[in-house]
């Protein structure tokens, strides 16, 4: 077992953990810095929007995990089929 | 880390482009170099680029009661450096930015010189210095969450340029200490989660060939 992976997985599970006994809006980061804009620069308006923004919460994480599953799909077929497979495939 | 559309003002969005620009078309031609060279297999690269995708698709809640993602560039930073890492993660924001509203095109030119370029390149000249006294996946640690805390504060200084607090050099610090305020503790955290799984994965990797090994910087 790779203790470094182990160790991130713990602290990514301790962090999720931790959102659930905390209050908070748990929004995103990148909004607040929006926010933080308008405050430091009131006269400043946003010049130009997204072309196409997803049309609700759902299918933007949707698109979201279709993301996080294109990148695991690659990671997952480079790391499975390297020694394993030729090992059982040397074994009759 | 992503600076939302229209959030720069026009001179800024172009002076990042600028800068973006040229890194990323070296990058793109440096990643074409490698896959014609056979240096090293095309799978490294599609790794590279698949870390990126995943990590950088985990909003994750952090301590302060906001969420923010890693950048996955630890692994492209110590495989290729910074210029292939520039190339593939402009693949990334140009997703978030069609398909997802999340940054913009007209933001793109900071979003990769932060994400893409200054980030990595403080996360690689880490990964140069400590690799000679230490293993290969506490280095990769170190670089990718250099990179990643770097990425923030090249973020934060970005917007601190375009909205100083007031004119002049004390006003853009005044804003930059304030920006980096929305992200530093929540970047704190995440970061090191972000170095943990890099160097997980580097590991295996690293088993993977012997040319990646050489190209790593690993003996034995």
């Amino acid at each position: 077992m790779n203790r470094w992976l182990a160790a991130g997985g713990l602290l990514m599970v301790g962090l999720i953990l931790f959102s659930f006994t905390t209050a908070g809006a748990w929004g995103g980061a990148d909004g607040a810095a929006g926010e933080k804009v308008d405050s430091v620069a009131p006269d400043y308006d946003p010049w130009f929007e997204s072309l196409w923004t997803p049309p609700s919460g759902e299918i933007e994480s949707l698109l979201f995990s279709l993301q996080a599953a294109i990148g695991g799909l690659i990671i997952g077929y480079y790391l499975g089929r390297g020694s394993p497979l030729q090992s059982a495939s040397e074994t009759p | 880390m992503h600076i939302m559309e229209g959030f720069l003002p026009g001179v800024w969005a172009l002076a990042w482009y600028a800068i973006a620009a040229p890194v990323v078309g070296y990058g793109a031609l440096k990643t074409a170099r490698l896959v014609k060279d056979g240096d090293v297999n095309k799978s490294h690269i599609a790794v590279a680029a698949a870390f990126i995708f995943v990590l950088s698709a985990l909003k994750l809640p952090s301590v302060t009661g906001s969420t923010s993602h890693p950048t996955g560039t630890g692994i492209a930073v110590v495989l290729f450096g910074p210029a292939v890492t520039a190339f593939l993660s402009t693949i990334v924001l140009l997703y978030q930015s069609l398909l997802l509203g999340h940054g913009g095109l007209t933001t793109l030119g900071a979003n990769v010189t932060s994400m893409g370029i200054i980030g990595p390149l403080f996360g690689w000249t880490v990964y140069r210095s400590v690799k000679p006294h230490t293993d290969l996946q506490k280095a990769t640690f170190a670089a990718a969450l250099v990179a990643d805390w770097t990425t923030y504060v090249v973020t934060s200084t970005q917007l601190a340029l375009a909205f100083p607090a007031e004119p002049g050099l004390s006003g853009v610090i005044d804003s930059a200490i304030t920006f980096l305020g929305v992200f530093a503790v929540t970047q704190l955290p995440i970061g090191i989660v972000e170095g943990a799984l890099a160097a997980g994965l580097i590991g295996y990797i690293s088993m993977s060939s012997e040319s990646v090994r050489t190209r790593l910087g690993v003996t034995a």
